[in-house]
């Protein structure tokens, strides 16, 4: 009698002990679920240490209940990786946005939602948002965080040496370039064909928008008045193919991040260059460095400077957390994180209309051609690339063959022209 | 007694195995073919079915017939890259085919030899290439012929010949060509292997009666090994083809899925990542990637169907 009931109240005693340690795992749960987490997408691994002990902390003080985590794949990855997470419903709450098409792509399918009512997108302008937008303009779909401005860095020191001065128009800067050849200790221009987009976007987007007049040349190829043929942008291509001679040995085979190396260990003097380069160098290089803006044409000419809205993000339509998502990208547009984002990754320039003073001398000379200049965005991005073939594709194809000598200027032209027209009605004409 | 009580037993055990179904059977046969099913047979069929379709922009997707197919073989900007892709795809398997399968059979006579001392040691070290990851092989081989710092370029100065060297990976005439060769230095190892385990397995009393009977060690290896030896070489030649015709990881990660310059080292694997993952701007197409996956399909099955019907059936299996 006395064993039975023991075994009946240990019986007993187990049950309770079961719900017990049920109900615990589900109030765990659900304290969870109250302190929001939210999981940001990214292919800014380079970044991660910045989110994760700068940003994040920031975002904190103010709103200490929500949690975030910062979760980046590498940049060549990172669009396979997250539609294969998007498909599978595992994807993060936050989506970083890849500018124009890809992220459209995206809020067509019904992956991101609408962010029209979200506080701060107020303090953008129309430009900032383009990229972001529908083409009529009127849903946004994802916040902007930061542009990147192409130019050139040099290396001071080889250049007070050799007694240079920093070129203002194309010829003047061959003549930089001459006399840093005739020196013959140095490389003159930092760049390789092999990675091919250093070849379209360090140099084609880079010096091109002096050519074909920025917003102005950018619009009138999307209406079809402007075609790839036309002389600023075979111009452009000739100009690139001069750089040959000045480019290091074998730079065919030339890498991003061999360029990388080749500027910052001192050997090369000049380096086309993206704003993000700036924090990289910062690290690396242990000689004084500055930026010159793309040359003019001719003396005197307007200057034009490729701005490009790069960077955005946008909520994920699927995310448990939609109001602790919308209250993240609240912030993001407010000056504090401009001040932050702008200071800890100088090269990444915010698009919000607060002003923001940028520390570094040289991001600060970067984003001061703004005050200059005219901003435009890459012309290949914006609806151009929505075709087969792919317009972007083309141009580092074409862009990396003409620097190589394997292709002539107007035969890069005709080519990206042809497969334009090849879909596109407005150049089919 | 005795006798009763064995025929019953008998009679029990006998009469119901005979009609009962071989359980036993399908319940070996499940595991692997559970397994097959759910990890490669569904997906292969899904794969089909899915190149039928095409899908809009909101996602949506509807049923086209072949239309994907006629668009990868009509449609220039299509049909154009399909075929790069094959042609170099080809050659990419033809210098694996010589290059890579001579040496293996030349490495395999070596290893081989009756008095060679370390021949184990050879043999691993011949073989660690192939368990290395790509991404560490390409990174190697950039480095090495990185015509900056690469070891490369300063090896042939130091004997005379630095004129020789040029930037081979990327170069459209060479890149192909360099990045087969790194391919090849990898999975040497392989068909080295395969065709060792084939020549031990000769029994020595063939050879001793071939030198008896006068003949030198090259007709030894053309009249009584190499004849020998031709399944295992047939199976090698089918196993280089379908990894060739999958390969994808080296060119990306030595010339990124753009597989430059100028699409030179672009082969079916590359160019379907393109085409189903996207790239920069280029945005994926899962139903268009399933057609050039089932093309792939297709291709590799021919080649199969040619080997199995072409020349395994006329290869005859020597049992000692």
């Amino acid at each position: 009698m006395k064993t039975l009931h023991s075994k009946a109240f240990r019986r007993r005693a187990g049950q309770l002990l079961a719900t017990a340690s049920v109900v615990a795992a589900a109030l765990a749960f659900a304290n969870a679920a109250s302190a929001q987490t939210l999981t940001i997408e990214s292919w800014r691994n380079d970044d991660a240490e910045v989110w994760n002990n700068k940003i994040i902390p920031a975002f904190n003080k103010k709103h200490p209940n929500i949690k975030v985590q910062f979760k980046a794949d590498p940049p060549t990855e990172y669009n396979a990786a997250l539609n294969a997470r998007l498909a599978g419903g595992t994807a993060g709450d936050l989506i970083t946005c890849r500018p124009f098409d890809a992220s459209l792509d995206l809020f067509k399918k019904g992956n991101l939602v609408s962010i029209n009512d979200v506080k701060g997108i107020e303090n953008f302008s129309d430009v900032a948002k383009s990229a972001w937008s529908t083409d009529d303009g009127k849903t946004t779909f994802c916040m902007p965080m930061a542009s990147v401005i192409h130019g050139f860095v040099y290396n001071k020191e080889i250049f007070d040496e050799l007694k240079l001065t920093p070129p203002k128009t194309m010829a003047e800067f061959h003549a930089v370039l001459d006399k840093i050849k005739a020196d013959g200790k140095y490389t003159p221009i930092a760049m390789g064909t092999a990675d091919q987009w250093e070849a379209a976007t360090m140099g084609f987007q880079n010096i091109g928008v002096n050519y074909w007049k920025g917003e102005e040349g950018r619009k009138a190829l999307i209406e079809g008045k402007q075609k790839f043929t036309d002389k600023p942008y075979v111009d452009t291509f000739k100009e690139l193919a001069s750089w040959a001679p000045y480019m290091g040995d074998g730079y065919k085979a030339q890498k991003y991040p061999d360029t990388q190396n080749l500027f910052t260990l001192g050997r090369a003097a000049i380096y086309p260059a993206g704003s993000w380069d700036v924090p990289i160098f910062r690290k690396q290089a242990d000689f004084e460095f500055d930026a010159f803006a793309p040359p003019v044409v001719n003396a005197g000419d307007k200057c034009y400077i490729s701005d490009h809205t790069d960077i955005a993000l946008g909520i994920n339509a699927k995310s448990q957390n939609m109001e602790a998502a919308k209250t993240f990208l609240s912030w993001l547009a407010s000056p504090e994180f401009a001040e932050i984002y702008a200071n800890e990754l100088p090269g990444f320039f915010p698009l919000s209309k607060a002003k923001v003073e940028v520390k570094d001398p040289v991001a600060a000379k970067f984003v001061g051609w703004r005050g200059d200049c005219e901003s435009s965005i890459r012309n290949s991005y914006q609806i151009l690339s929505r075709g087969t073939p792919n317009l972007e594709n083309e141009l580092w194809n074409v862009s990396a063959q003409v620097m190589n000598g394997t292709m002539k200027p107007e035969e890069a032209a005709k080519k990206v022209e042809d497969g334009l027209a090849s879909w596109y009605e407005p150049h089919k004409k | 007694m005795t006798d009763l009580t064995a025929s019953s037993v008998q009679s029990t055990d006998v009469v119901p195995a005979r009609s009962r179904f071989p359980i036993h059977i399908a319940v070996f046969l499940a595991p692997a073919l559970a397994i097959y099913t759910l990890f490669s047979i569904y997906p292969l069929i899904d794969t089909i079915r899915l190149s039928l379709y095409a899908g809009d922009e909101t996602g949506a997707r509807s049923f086209v017939g072949l239309q994907n197919f006629e668009t990868l073989l009509m449609d220039p900007n299509w049909s154009g890259q399909f075929w790069n892709a094959l042609t170099n795809n080809l050659i990419f398997f033809a210098i694996h085919m010589v290059v890579q399968n001579g040496i293996g059979l030349g490495l395999a006579m070596l290893l081989s030899l009756p008095r060679l001392t370390g021949g184990s040691v050879y043999r691993t070290l011949i073989f660690l290439p192939t368990m290395l990851s790509v991404v560490i092989i390409g990174f190697i081989w950039q480095l090495i012929l990185n015509p900056l710092w690469g070891i490369a370029p300063s090896l042939l100065k130091a004997v005379g010949l630095g004129g020789l060297f040029g930037p081979w990976l990327g170069q459209e005439s060479t890149a192909l060509l360099t990045v087969s060769l790194i391919s090849v230095w990898q999975f040497v190892g392989i068909p080295m292997m395969l065709i060792y385990a084939a020549l031990l397995n000769i029994p020595d009393d063939l050879l001793d009666a071939a030198t008896v009977d006068g003949a030198g060690p090259f007709s030894v290896f053309w009249f009584v090994r190499l004849p020998l030896i031709l399944p295992t070489l047939g199976v090698v030649s089918i196993l280089t083809f379908v990894a060739n015709f999958n390969a994808f990881d080296l060119i990306y990660a030595i010339k990124g899925a753009l597989a430059g310059p100028n699409f030179s080292t672009d082969i079916l694997g590359t160019f379907f990542y393109r085409t189903f993952f996207g790239f920069q701007l280029q945005v994926g197409s899962p139903t268009m990637g399933a057609a050039v996956a089932t093309a792939m399909l297709i291709i590799i099955l021919i080649g199969i169907l040619i080997y199995l019907f072409g020349v395994q059936r006329r290869l005859q299996r020597h049992t000692f």
